[in-house]
């Protein structure tokens, strides 16, 4: 494969879209070609499943299929063809979001996987680690209300949405800690500055960076 | 399988695969019945005596069929129609389709003792995941969780005769059902041949596998449905009866 394939994975709150965003931006600046492609945004398969959602209808085995689905297309679309083009395509969440909230809804894992195992493994997959009162705290700043499947609903865990939401990015963690190392995860401390947390993500990077790339970084704000 | 405790006529459900957690305890009263079969092999006309015949035997039948989930059914036809989408993520739109279904029509229906009628299941789906190239076990196993039907019926038309019945039911061959959209042959007559002597191939595959039941569907349309009538009266039979 020509390209580069690079995946942030964490919960909701763990800060990896910001830093997909920064490491959108850094190699941008080199003059690299990247593509960014994020969870559940296929344009065809988003109205659907929103849809489902809304009726709250989906079952785990439905709701996971329409995930596969969701990816599938932007796998056979963008994902795969980017790579063999020669991209640094950056997956915020990969297949292991899929097998992480698919397993917590109760879908047999083995099963999960096999839908999966068309996707190409990551060069590199970064998780960032943050203890799940701080990434909830930050979820719900400013947000009055969760969605019904954002805050795991359909798990019967809890009346409480808050609650639900608690208890669900909980057991979503205790799978992405029991992945992290036969997955081969580069963990990131989410509870770092965001400067710093940028400066471990751009030191794995450059490896997979071409051969002419200074090694010099580049001091840029974002807003 | 030793269960406890079961319900009057109660069975434990049998999964291809894996299965869904949540239904693994789930107990069944009715029975499954598949008709399998390519376009205008006279499956629905085939589905509409044997549901008049049930049903004045007595018996509630639930007719289900692809792409008719409330969820997704309409999602297909409009991506179809908007999108030239890839081959897995249709297949994978399908199996969500067939899935909704599944939970919500289909075993909701054998628990309330309901004779179900398929107009195709997984066997379609999987046939034409294969002929388009996906990985055999792959297509095998996004199905495991559906489970196995008492009965399948394969209608089994060469496909020499299939095109005449095609022709005369729409005059024209469908893109998908040709195989248009795989590239065998810029002739659509030709490309139809291959892609169905390919599925009828996948089909002869699985017959040992699913325990297929193959019906020769060459007949007239009056023979085969004595034909079906007559296995499925004998297996009701037995099962009502032991």
């Amino acid at each position: 494969m020509e390209g580069k394939l690079i995946v942030v994975e964490g919960i909701d709150g763990s800060g990896k879209s910001t830093q997909i965003h920064l490491l959108e931006k850094w190699l941008g600046y080199k003059g690299i070609n990247v593509f960014k492609s994020e969870w559940n945004s296929s344009e065809m398969v988003k109205e659907i499943t929103s849809k489902g959602k809304k009726k709250g209808l989906l079952t785990p085995t439905t709701f996971s299929l329409l995930h596969a689905t969701d990816f599938a297309d932007r796998y056979e679309r963008n994902i795969l063809p980017l790579l063999r083009a020669g991209y640094f395509v950056l997956a915020d969440r990969y297949v292991y979001t899929a097998f992480v909230r698919d397993i917590v809804r109760g879908c047999n894992p083995d099963w999960v996987r096999k839908v999966y195992d068309f996707a190409i493994k990551p060069d590199l997959a970064f998780y960032f680690k943050v203890p799940v009162d701080i990434a909830v705290d930050r979820i719900l700043v400013g947000r009055p209300k969760l969605k019904y499947y954002e805050a795991g609903m359909d798990l019967n865990l809890s009346n409480d949405p808050y609650e639900s939401y608690r208890i669900f990015q909980g057991r979503i963690i205790d799978q992405y800690d029991s992945m992290a190392v036969p997955e081969g995860f580069t963990i990131i401390d989410g509870t770092l500055n965001i400067e710093e947390q940028q400066k471990t993500v751009r030191k794995m990077i450059m490896p997979l960076l071409p051969h002419q790339v200074p090694s010099k970084k580049v001091r840029r704000t974002q807003s | 399988m030793k269960h406890k405790q079961r319900e009057l006529g109660g069975r434990p459900v049998e999964f291809y695969g894996h299965g869904i957690n949540h239904l693994q305890d789930v107990e069944i009263k009715g029975r499954l019945i598949v008709i399998e079969g390519p376009d205008a092999s006279g499956r629905s006309t085939q589905i509409e005596k044997i549901t008049a015949r049930l049903e004045a035997d007595g018996h509630a039948v639930l007719n289900t069929g692809l792409k008719r989930s409330e969820l997704v059914s309409k999602g297909i036809l409009e991506a179809k129609q908007n999108y030239d989408l890839g081959r897995k993520t249709l297949a994978l739109f399908y199996a969500a389709d067939f899935a909704d279904q599944f939970e919500y029509k289909i075993i909701p229906a054998l628990q309330a003792g309901y004779i179900v009628l398929a107009d195709r299941y997984i066997y379609t789906l999987i046939a034409r995941n294969v002929v388009r190239g996906l990985d055999k076990r792959w297509c095998h196993n996004l199905y495991g969780f559906a489970i196995k039907p008492d009965l399948v019926f394969y209608l089994d038309v060469e496909p020499s005769v299939l095109i005449h019945r095609v022709f005369q039911k729409n005059l024209s061959l469908d893109h998908y059902e040709s195989g248009a959209d795989i590239g065998f042959s810029n002739d659509m007559y030709e490309s139809f041949l291959i892609y169905q002597n390919k599925i009828s191939r996948e089909f002869h595959l699985m017959q040992k596998r699913y325990g297929l039941i193959p019906i020769n569907g060459n007949r007239t349309i009056a023979e085969i449905n004595s034909d079906l009538q007559h296995r499925i009266d004998q297996f009701l039979d037995k099962v009502m009866h032991s």
